[in-house]
């Protein structure tokens, strides 16, 4: 496994090119092209914004309300749409598998990195409007901390990414449960009301979940004031990440052998 | 030294029963099964204890039938599957022909394609970008190089892909039938740059179903069927073995094609027929255009004269049903006749499989006078020469009266192939032989095939154009 591992720096050429590849081709033959990966971001927080401020209005300590919640949405998209994506990879990879000699994780990984891009793309976006609103300064050690928490993303979605899309090789129903899945990870993440509006009696449910501490940390070097208290759990998560991606490339490197005969 | 080793390999396949298919994660969870439902019901091997080398420069052919195990032992040569058991030693680089373009992405373009293809197979941009107008001047596509590739026919896609991976270098090279995708002029060009890896001394392992290709192109052949090794050692040898096992499985086939439609004229079988009776002495098929185009197999008569049986020899004078074109063949029709008679005709025909008459002749066209038959005997009809071309025919036999009221009549119930090298076109190829004025000159050629440009050409037999060309006394017979 470790071994399978380290060969994957060989294989980083590759992965870049197939990045590369994604990112062109996602967009090829759209009027806008490369711009949607902006336009995206942003037509997202303007459907959010009118949910929450004309259909839902919220209660108001929390303002602007959806700069607040495009700080979690963005990297909670680059999480959802790449595990999304995953299950399937493998699957509509099935020609390279089967007809090359091909290190089947680079598939995902390469899902998991070009929604990365696109996140990275997004963060201009969240920018110009945090200066716009002439936020909360974000000061420097926060600045600091912001690739940590992005890193830890990383390693959390590529675990979980590697874990999706070896399984559903075998089970191809994790592609129908996952969409539903993901859709209650995301209403049971901070991410569209704040941490404190859960009664502290299920706090503990919050906690157990990884991406809860995902999107605070997010919130609190984007959004609030002072400083970056939530380190604690960022460090802990980023230790549980760790040990998450390993057990994923685990999985999937032991499922290895079955794709080619599988998909 | 050898650059492929393929030490006592098995590669099991699993097989799941059906209901696997419904027994999916839900239940899987739901029952506990899910440990069991990863374990195979079934297992198929699709190689079985399979044991080669190839020597480095060696260019080395797989032969065998559909699914006896060819791909598969590609795929293990190239590191995609593993081996249940035994061990896989590659030396070297490997380039595996399997599918051409694998892994093109349809919406860039076939440059940017090109680039990742090339990666995927192990280059580096650098390598690509210096072999890049090769790529392209062997695939011919300069003009189309930066189109999408999904605006690509299925021949460009397969040229480039095919540019791609001829030009990754490799030391050793998989093919897997894929010459079968170009036209002619590609691959002409294919099998030039084969001739180039080999001059330079890179081991290639060719499967294909080209037997012609094998002959002339391998210095070594495995023959597998049902996914054990048959044989390996020289080509010709090798598929030698190889068609000579296909032959007499297509013997046994025809054999019990011929004995089902025996049965079935049998069960069939009404005691002469008014209708089907002619009214003028007839050889067998010899009937009114009209009933011909109706023909079907079939079978009637009196049985007065029966017929009971009906070989054919071939010149290893066994009873067979696959001959070489222009060999002597006999047909020997056994006969028996309930009381002595003194009116009798026997008549063959030949059919074509579309059941167009080729020949009919019977004994009293040529002027046997029937003087008595009585008992059992045998009325024996030699071919000194079989000279058809390569197909399926199907033969019709006959005793009948001189006013032709049939005794027995046994119509298209037996067939025949005629297996020929030459790939000639028609029904009959009478013997013939060129000839050239001093002035016009042939290259040597290979027997059995179109000549490929080269200097590989000549490798099969040398044999001269001429020579070659006299066709009916070209390669031996097949049967042994």
């Amino acid at each position: 496994m470790f071994h399978n591992l380290a060969q994957l720096v060989r294989y980083r050429a590759l992965i870049q090119s197939l990045v590369a590849r994604e990112l062109k081709a996602r967009y090829r033959g759209s009027v806008l092209g490369f711009f949607w990966s902006f336009i995206n971001p942003l037509l997202l927080l303007l459907v959010y914004s009118f949910v929450f401020i004309y259909v839902l209005p919220n209660r108001g300590d929390i303002q602007p309300y959806a700069l607040f919640m495009f700080c979690g949405l963005l990297p909670w998209t680059w999480f959802s749409s790449s595990l999304l994506e995953s299950s399937n990879v493998l699957i509509s990879g099935g020609t390279l598998i089967k007809k090359v000699l091909f290190p089947a994780e680079v598939l995902p990984i390469v899902t998991v990195l070009a929604n990365m891009v696109h996140f990275l793309l997004g963060l201009p976006i969240l920018g110009i409007f945090l200066l716009y609103y002439r936020h909360a300064p974000i000061s420097l050690l926060e600045a600091a901390c912001f690739p940590l928490v992005v890193l830890v993303q990383l390693l959390l979605t590529l675990g979980v990414a590697l874990f999706v899309s070896a399984l559903t090789v075998h089970f191809r129903d994790i592609k129908d449960i996952l969409g539903n899945l993901v859709t209650f990870w995301f209403f049971a993440t901070p991410i569209i009301y704040p941490y404190t509006l859960i009664d502290a009696k299920y706090r503990w449910v919050q906690n157990i979940n990884p991406f809860t501490h995902l999107a605070i940390s997010y919130q609190e070097i984007l959004f609030f004031d002072g400083p970056f208290g939530h380190w604690r759990w960022l460090l802990a998560l980023a230790v549980a990440s760790i040990v998450l991606f390993l057990a994923g490339y685990f999985v999937f490197d032991r499922l290895r052998d079955s794709f080619a005969e599988e998909v | 030294m050898n650059a492929i080793d393929i030490d006592h390999v098995t590669k099991v396949y699993r097989r799941y029963a059906r209901r696997r298919q419904f027994a999916t994660l839900k239940s899987a969870l739901l029952t506990g099964t899910i440990v069991r439902d990863l374990r195979p019901d079934e297992t198929f091997a699709a190689v079985r204890d399979v044991s080669f080398q190839v020597r480095a420069g060696c260019t080395f052919g797989v032969v065998g039938r559909n699914g006896s195990g060819k791909s598969t032992m590609l795929k293990l040569v190239a590191g995609i599957t593993k081996p249940t058991e035994g061990r896989v030693h590659v030396q070297g680089r490997v380039s595996a022909l399997i599918e051409l373009g694998a892994g093109f992405h349809p919406e860039i373009s076939g440059r940017e394609n090109v680039f990742i293809n090339g990666i995927m197979l192990g280059l580096t941009k650098r390598e690509i970008a210096r072999r890049f107008d090769e790529i392209v001047e062997f695939a011919d596509l300069r003009d189309f190089i930066d189109a999408p590739v999904k605006t690509y026919s299925s021949g460009m896609y397969m040229r480039l892909g095919f540019a791609v991976a001829i030009h990754v270098d490799p030391d050793v090279l998989l093919i897997d039938e894929v010459l079968a995708v170009g036209d002619e002029a590609f691959t002409h060009k294919c099998l030039d740059k084969f001739a180039e890896f080999r001059r330079r001394g890179k081991t290639i392992l060719l499967v294909t179903h080209s037997l012609g290709l094998v002959e002339r192109f391998c210095d070594e052949a495995l023959w597998l069927d049902a996914g054990q090794a048959r044989g390996t050692g020289d080509p010709r040898r090798v598929v030698a073995q190889y068609i000579t096992d296909v032959a007499r499985t297509e013997e046994r086939q025809l054999a019990a094609g011929d004995a089902k439609a025996q049965q079935m004229a049998a069960a069939a079988d009404t005691p002469v027929p008014e209708a089907s009776r002619p009214a003028e002495p007839a050889v067998p098929g010899d009937q009114a255009p009209t009933n011909m185009f109706q023909a079907t197999e079939g079978r009637w008569g009196s049985r007065e004269v029966e017929i009971t049986d009906v070989v054919l020899v071939g010149e290893d004078g066994q009873p067979g049903h696959i001959f070489e074109s222009g060999e002597r063949v006999e047909i020997r029709l056994k006969v028996r006749a309930v009381k002595p008679t003194r009116d009798f005709v026997f008549g063959i025909g030949l059919f074509t499989a579309e059941a167009v008459l080729i020949h009919g002749t019977n004994t009293g066209l040529e002027e046997y006078q029937p003087d008595e038959l009585a008992g059992e005997g045998e009325a024996r009809i030699v071919i000194d020469r079989l000279d058809l071309v390569e197909g399926t025919y199907k033969l019709d036999v006959a005793v009948h009266k001189l006013d032709g009221y049939p005794y027995d009549y046994h119509r298209l119930l037996y067939s025949f192939r005629v297996k020929s090298y030459t790939k000639d076109v028609g029904i009959y190829r009478p013997a013939h032989r060129w000839s050239f004025s001093p002035g016009i000159k042939f290259i040597a050629a290979a027997p059995g095939s179109a000549p490929v440009p080269g200097d590989e050409a000549a490798r099969g037999a040398g044999v001269p154009a001429s020579e070659e060309l006299g066709g009916v006394q070209g390669p031996p017979p097949i049967k042994q």
